[in-house]
């Protein structure tokens, strides 16, 4: 009995230095985060004076910074285009990436083995030896560079090979082909078959796929940086980077810029934190 | 009939996404090899098979080398710090702390946010905030911004990263923990094992295919290191932080040698490759069934 109660307490003071050392850990995690909230609404000077104060000693709290990086960031515009973007391909690309994993995994016929093998092996392959080529083909030949399609359909087909990897297993095996055979009989065609029975099936991994995709789609850089150049299809990641070379001296303004870029991914995160949190262990898993 | 409806199903479930496929990823890819081989410039209509010319090139780009050899070092760093950091943070979350789905959650939070913006807050936290910290207490270590020398601005690029990504290593940790059976760890405990022998001999054998997932992960993330490396330091000071992915980068685009460039992103695809297969290959051959 006292045996337990030594090896409670021992257990109950280990957790509390866990808990310490997690705490200390976890705010030296935040602390840029703390950082520059803090700052985003200070004056340069104050910045520069001591950056940890919450005291607004020269001109007081205010929220001028925000209005200037809202407004030289172009920050709708660049919100709404990378919303438009972000959207449109991890649409496309569930969608496309259901039916030819679907198709891969009920036809066994060599289109499918090879299309598979070259897309796993595809997986391996970083973006860096792709893009030179990339720029030269959609860039020189085709010239259908700084079009947003462009850029959807370019993410469409970087994330489709991994896309169809997971649905391949996903359909593999859960949706069993009796439910379709059965579909068949009762008289619904390929199509019908595959967007009313298969499709409604797939939501666990469907729901995996768009968390993955969207988030890599809408903080992607190098990709968006080589296909627009116009200034008024840019994205976020885009004009924060292009903002950042013009204020970078001016600390509040940019501190409030990366706060407002920040702040709806955080909102989101709030709402759908479980999702996203199962969602990229799935799909690391995998 | 069957072979006509086969080649509409083909055409309406296939087709489209392999058409995305291979016109982004497989064509771009052969093509690169075969651009490996000319000495296009980026700009000209016309361009001249050089053979092995491009290579030759790569071999006198000492910056290349030199920033290879960074890389190399960049990545045994980020690779083993963040899979120790998030392996032992994963076994504190793992113990039944109150509002540990609070942690893992607020540790993931890096994951969430781009590499650019995560790269200038950092920015002005180094550049600022540290110096500050220098200035009032005196400590040489902050006297001047760690961007501004060569050393420490390799250090800040690696403390970066590591923060940046264990928050995601903890996750797949946290879930690796979270599947070992109570069965086999109450079994070790009633057998005597202590705290350090089950560690060993219980929990690292059975958290192989977590490690195997994560080594993967972080060596690939860390060998095509872009995002940050250009918003926290850009390569300065002096080119001294230039990694492998952002040198490729600038030869292409910024010296227009596109032939040299994309020879030089095939080196470094290859590498990758070798190294992640052998990766693989000697964890997973590690990987024990509970």
């Amino acid at each position: 009995m006292k045996q337990t109660s030594i090896g409670g307490n021992k257990r109950k003071a280990a957790n509390i230095l866990a808990t310490t050392g997690l705490v200390i850990i976890f705010l030296a995690y935040m602390f840029p985060f703390v950082m520059v909230v803090i700052n985003s609404l200070k004056q340069k000077r104050d910045i520069i004076k001591s950056p940890f104060s919450w005291l607004y000693t020269i001109k007081g709290l205010s929220f001028d910074n925000f209005v200037k990086a809202f407004t030289q960031m172009d920050f709708l515009n660049a919100f709404k285009n990378s919303l438009i973007v972000t959207v449109s391909a991890t649409l496309l690309v569930t969608l496309l990436a259901a039916m030819l994993a679907y198709y891969i995994v009920r036809h066994n016929n060599m289109i499918s083995k090879i299309t598979f093998a070259l897309m796993v092996a595809s997986m391996i392959i970083p973006f860096q030896a792709i893009m030179i080529p990339l720029v030269s083909i959609y860039g020189g030949t085709l010239n259908v560079l700084n079009h947003r399609l462009t850029l959807i359909f370019m993410h469409t087909g970087f994330s489709m090979a991994m896309s169809v990897f997971m649905f391949h297993g996903f359909i593999k095996g859960s949706v069993p082909i009796a439910l379709e055979e059965a579909a068949y009989i009762d008289g619904c065609t390929r199509r019908q078959t595959f967007f009313k029975i298969v499709f409604p099936l797939l939501k666990p991994i469907i729901s995996t796929m768009v968390i993955l995709n969207a988030l890599a789609f809408w903080n992607d850089f190098l990709l968006p940086s080589l296909v627009l150049t116009d200034k008024k299809l840019l994205t976020l990641p885009l004009s924060t980077y292009s903002f950042y070379g013009t204020y970078s001296a001016d600390y509040g303004t940019i501190m409030a810029g990366l706060l407002l870029c920040v702040v709806p991914i955080l909102i989101l995160y709030i709402i759908l934190q479980r999702q996203i949190i199962s969602g990229v262990v799935a799909g690391a898993v995998k | 009939m069957r072979n006509k409806n086969k080649g509409k199903d083909f055409c309406m479930f296939a087709l489209p996404g392999m058409f995305c496929f291979f016109a982004v990823v497989i064509i771009p890819f052969v093509y690169g090899v075969y651009l490996t081989l000319t000495d296009w410039n980026g700009v000209a209509k016309v361009k001249n098979f050089i053979g092995l010319e491009n290579f030759k090139g790569v071999m006198k780009d000492g910056q290349f080398w030199t920033s290879l050899g960074l890389t190399f070092k960049y990545v045994i760093l980020v690779v083993l710090l963040v899979n120790v950091i998030a392996f032992l943070l994963a076994y504190l979350l793992t113990r039944g702390i109150k509002g540990q789905n609070f942690f893992r959650a607020g540790f993931f939070t890096p994951n969430l946010i781009g590499g650019i913006v995560l790269g200038y807050i950092w920015q002005f936290v180094f550049s600022r905030v540290f110096v500050n910290v220098g200035e009032a207490t005196g400590w040489k270590l902050f006297g001047v911004s760690w961007l501004s020398d060569p050393t420490k601005a390799f250090v800040a690029l690696v403390a970066v990263s590591v923060w940046q990504l264990s928050g995601y290593m903890i996750l797949i940790y946290v879930a690796g923990f979270m599947g070992l059976s109570e069965d086999v760890m109450e079994a070790a405990s009633i057998d005597g094992a202590s705290g350090w022998v089950k560690m060993k001999s219980i929990i690292m054998p059975l958290m192989m295919s977590s490690v195997t997932i994560c080594l993967f992960l972080t060596l690939s993330r860390a060998f095509m290191v872009y995002d940050v490396n250009l918003s926290l330091t850009a390569g300065a000071p002096y080119g001294t932080t230039e990694m492998a992915a952002m040198h490729v980068y600038e030869k292409a685009f910024t010296s227009r040698q596109f032939g040299v460039g994309q020879a030089e992103a095939f080196i470094l695809f290859i590498i990758v490759a070798c190294i992640s297969g052998i990766q693989v290959y000697l964890t997973k051959k590690k990987e024990v069934e509970a």
